[in-house]
């Protein structure tokens, strides 16, 4: 059998520990041993973004980040974002926008647009492009979007608590 | 809505209202169940060892192994499968496609052996280490040769006895054509010697899939008398059927459930996983997962690459008298619903043309290439790719603006199509004039100069809604005036849910928000023939309202009964509340749809009533050719379609524009590549899909002022109609800015630069 280690770390808010193979990705210790399953694999090479979590305040590809690296780090999934049952304004935008279709790759893109905004409160359409390269969508919700992120980060702007 | 009364005014709001998805907030906060996701206790995991070979006869199968892998169940080959399903042939057209390989492999990839694991980890090392033994056949990948049948990928044709028009193939042997479709209307022959000019062109397109990001994923729950499904399907009804018959079971001893799909347009369809895993976990008698990651979607189902001879004479006043089309799908090594493309996409071969001679011949070909089925456009798009080429490649030899070329030619509304069907509401001269007005058409464009230089161009196309297929729906009004939804239309993106909703709120009355849509099982949801070929909203539509309608009568029928008069201001909650003196009872309305139709006459092809709706759209397209790289910056792409009454105008227009990013993608670099049957770029890393940056500078989608007559509330299928016309649309605009003709899709640079180059007598030589 593989020999197993344990991990410590923070998962939305709250002190975890989790046994884990060196093999195991940060990806699959969330969905098995913590049931969130917001974050998925797709392309399984970092490309598609669909598992992507936020580690230490950083979006990262969690098909691709060893588990054994988030041993002390501060790691929130999307289901962090929805904890007191209020919506994100950059999930408030992408509702109001129609910006997914069948919501498979839309985490991603929510995570990764809350780190463009904390950025970039007013970014144009380059920034845009450039920090959402790394999220792909086979629907092609690309138009609404970028909606959603200029809507998102009026509303920031706004501080409109939602 | 328990305070929804009948005479409430809120008749009439529902259609043509943009609520978002119904399942919005799920999809946003990562909620949304989709089978990727899903875990039964003691299940397993299985990892698939494919065929590293296009074409071999099996050898010997050595597990030894990967079955003394520590923490391996099984290791499980044909010879187990046959011990629990004796006949384990599946497939929509033809019963050809065997559970796992048996005796044969058919092309590079295709499941060999299954390894069961609890730890999916341990199932696909294990899986590494089984070694197979062929004797290696030679391949045919090449669809026009696999029409001179040198090299037989099948011994003997076996049609599933589901199409009549596939019954003359049964038993057939010498062959790989799974379907010789005809088409003929008037004398071709003749039409020629007596035409002004003869053009005649042969287009290629390549191979390419749907990749959806919800991987191909099912679970098999196998009891002694009960199998469940769980399945990211397109098709429960259909999946639950061919189960059925594999298992010789009645169809109610099998369960299919469908949450919400992460993407489909099409890959999942029929079978895929489904009958390995009912075998797998028949075996293992423990529910079984198997998950495929993204590099097997490769060797799963893609588009067919084509090739397309087309023909035509033209009379001097510059119009079309003749066409001759000769079509050849690249099936792959199973049928899949190639042949069904085959004839359903073949009939339209000729475009949107009122052309007096016509002859068709669309040939479904097996081949030693991944198996090929529906995508989007069920074969359409790479029809217009090569009839919208040919016509603008009419148009400049003739020295004819293409716009006006096309107004000479086009089929206009009132007319009837090649096969005979009247073209109601397919208004492709609305269509084409509404491209060519936004497209500023008849002022002249900036040519740019040095090395940059522009063009622009356009297509138009038409494809007819698969015909006859059946839908049922059921609709629930519960004790307290709350409705619920009992249809098979799989949600796979599209808001399917969110416009059946619609339609069911705005017969009864209540906000499409408050109708709960029951999730997909087919235990509890009535048939649908499937989600596929933009069918849905219009058969599934129908359904729907006739079940709502029903519910809405009884309803009527139950204050009668109960002695109130007509338009009665009491809630359907109060009505209940009378009837059974507590909050108790349903009223349960039921529709079934099917068109009518007629079958097309066999050798030629003509019918009269060949599909109960039309889809037409055109494309415009502008475009910057960098004439040193081959690079084309797409400047502005207008699509506009015909999607009759839009029932949710927000969601339809993010269906145009999703549909015409993804053929985008399929028109400018999408592209299977193959060595000797084995694909080279089987990952996102080297296979590229389009990104944010990948959009054309000026992205316009528009629908065009139109009402379905026959369509529930004036609606008609919305998810395939904007991938028509890209590629032509952009090969045209490249060829007006360089004088280029790119023959053959993709549109990447190197076949740009290819083309400048070899056009300066500089062809750059292959290595």
């Amino acid at each position: 059998m593989t020999t197993t280690r344990s991990i410590a770390f923070t998962l939305n808010g709250e002190q975890v520990s989790a046994q884990i193979a060196s093999h195991h990705s940060l990806l699959e210790v969330v969905r098995n041993d913590f049931s969130l399953y917001g974050a998925r694999e797709s392309c399984g090479q970092g490309l598609c973004g669909c598992c992507t979590l936020i580690v230490d305040g950083r979006a990262v590809s969690g098909c691709l980040y060893l588990a054994a690296f988030a041993d002390g780090a501060v790691v929130e999934t999307i289901e962090y974002l929805d904890r007191d049952n209020m919506l994100d304004p950059v999930q408030e935008a992408f509702i109001e926008e129609g910006a997914f279709q069948c919501g498979f790759c839309t985490p991603g893109f929510v995570l990764m647009v809350r780190q463009l905004l904390d950025e970039h409160p007013d970014p144009d359409d380059d920034q845009i492009r450039d920090y959402l390269s790394g999220n792909l969508c086979r629907c092609g919700a690309y138009p609404e979007v970028i909606q959603a992120v200029k809507s998102a980060a009026r509303k920031r702007r706004a501080g409109n608590p939602t | 809505m328990a305070s929804a009364t009948m005479a409430a005014g809120l008749s009439g709001s529902q259609i043509g209202r943009s609520p978002p998805r119904l399942e919005a907030r799920e999809k946003v906060t990562g909620r949304a169940e989709y089978t990727h996701n899903l875990r039964l206790p003691a299940m397993l995991h299985g990892k698939v060892f494919r065929s590293t070979v296009a074409h071999g006869r099996i050898k010997s199968i050595d597990t030894t192994a990967a079955k003394a892998v520590p923490g391996v169940y099984r290791v499980v080959t044909a010879e187990d499968v046959i011990k629990v399903i004796p006949h384990p042939y599946y497939g929509p057209a033809f019963h050809d496609q065997p559970i796992l390989a048996i005796g044969k492999v058919h092309y590079v990839g295709e499941p060999v052996a299954v390894v069961l694991a609890e730890d999916p980890h341990v199932a696909e090392a294990a899986a590494a280490l089984i070694v197979a033994d062929y004797e290696e056949l030679p391949a045919v990948y090449d669809e026009v040769e696999a029409a001179e049948n040198k090299i037989l990928v099948h011994d003997e044709l076996k049609p599933a006895g589901t199409f009549a028009d596939l019954k003359h193939l049964k038993g057939v042997k010498g062959t790989n054509i799974a379907l010789d479709f005809q088409l003929r209307k008037g004398d071709v022959e003749k039409a020629f010697a007596a035409a002004t000019h003869v053009f005649e062109h042969e287009f290629r397109t390549q191979k390419v899939l749907h990749l959806p990001f919800e991987p191909f994923v099912s679970i098999a729950d196998y009891k002694s008398n009960r199998l469940t499904l769980y399945t990211a399907s397109q098709g429960p009804s259909f999946v639950r059927i061919e189960i059925a018959r594999l298992l010789g079971w009645p169809e109610n001893r099998v369960r299919v459930k469908v949450p919400f799909l992460g993407g489909g347009y099409g890959g999942k369809l029929y079978i895929k996983l489904e009958a390995l895993v009912t075998a797998l976990s028949m075996i293992a008698k423990r529910p079984v997962k198997i998950s495929l990651p993204m590099e097997e979607a490769f060797y799963t189902i893609t588009r067919h690459p084509m090739t397309f001879r087309i023909k035509s004479g033209v009379d001097a006043d510059g119009r079309i008298t003749a066409r001759r089309c000769e079509v050849f799908w690249n099936g792959g090594g199973y049928a899949d619903v190639g042949p069904r493309v085959t004839q359903k996409s073949g009939f339209t071969a000729s475009g949107p043309y009122d052309i007096e001679n016509v002859s068709i011949d669309s040939y479904a070909l097996y081949t030693n290439q991944p198996p090929a089925g529906a995508l989007r456009g069920f074969g359409v798009p790479q029809l217009v790719w090569a009839y919208e080429s040919h016509t603008d490649m009419m148009a400049r030899a003739l020295k004819i603006d293409p716009l006006e070329f096309r107004r000479r030619n086009i089929t206009r509304e009132g007319g009837r199509h090649v096969t005979g069907t009247p073209l109601k509401d397919a208004p492709v001269d609305k269509v084409l004039e509404h491209v060519a007005a936004r497209m500023n058409w008849t002022k002249p464009l900036d040519r740019g100069n040095g090395i940059i230089k522009r063009g622009r161009g356009l297509a138009i196309a038409i494809k007819a809604v698969i015909s006859p297929t059946t839908s049922v729906a059921i609709v629930n009004v519960n004790a307290d005036g709350s409705t619920t939804l009992y249809c098979g239309t799989i949600d796979m993106g599209q808001g399917s849910d969110t416009a059946m909703a619609q339609m069911v709120g705005e017969i009864l009355n209540v906000p499409a928000e408050s109708v709960n849509v029951v999730p997909r099982d087919t235990d509890v949801t009535p048939y649908d023939m499937g989600s596929l070929g933009s069918r849905s909203l219009f058969h599934m539509g129908h359904a729907v309202k006739l079940a709502a309608e029903e519910a809405r009568d009884k309803i009527a029928a139950l204050a009668r009964d109960l002695g109130l008069p007509e338009g009665t201001n009491f809630s359907v909650a109060d009505l209940f509340q009378k009837k059974y003196g507590m909050q108790a009872g349903n009223i349960v309305g039921t529709g079934v749809y099917k068109p009518d139709y007629v079958p097309p006459q066999a050798g030629t092809g003509l019918t009269p009533n060949v599909t109960p709706f039309w889809m037409v759209s055109g494309v415009g397209a502008e475009v910057e050719v960098d004439t040193e790289t081959g690079h084309v910056r797409i400047t502005r792409l207008i699509n506009v379609c015909d999607i009759g009454k839009p029932i949710n105008p927000k969601i339809c227009e993010s269906q145009i524009s999703g549909a015409a990013t993804m053929q985008l993608g399929f028109t400018m670099f999408e592209k299977m590549h193959f060595d000797g049957g084995q694909v080279t770029n089987a990952s996102l890393a080297d296979y590229k899909i389009p990104g944010l940056h990948d959009l054309p500078v000026t992205f316009e989608n528009e629908t065009i002022d139109a009402y379905q007559s026959n369509g529930p509330f004036g609606g008609k299928g919305v998810g395939e109609v904007a991938t028509f016309c890209v590629s032509p649309a952009i090969g045209n605009a490249i060829d007006d800015a360089v004088g280029v003709r790119l023959m053959e899709l993709p549109l990447n640079p190197e076949a740009v630069l290819r083309a400048l180059l070899a056009k300066q007598n500089r062809p750059i030589e292959d290595a």
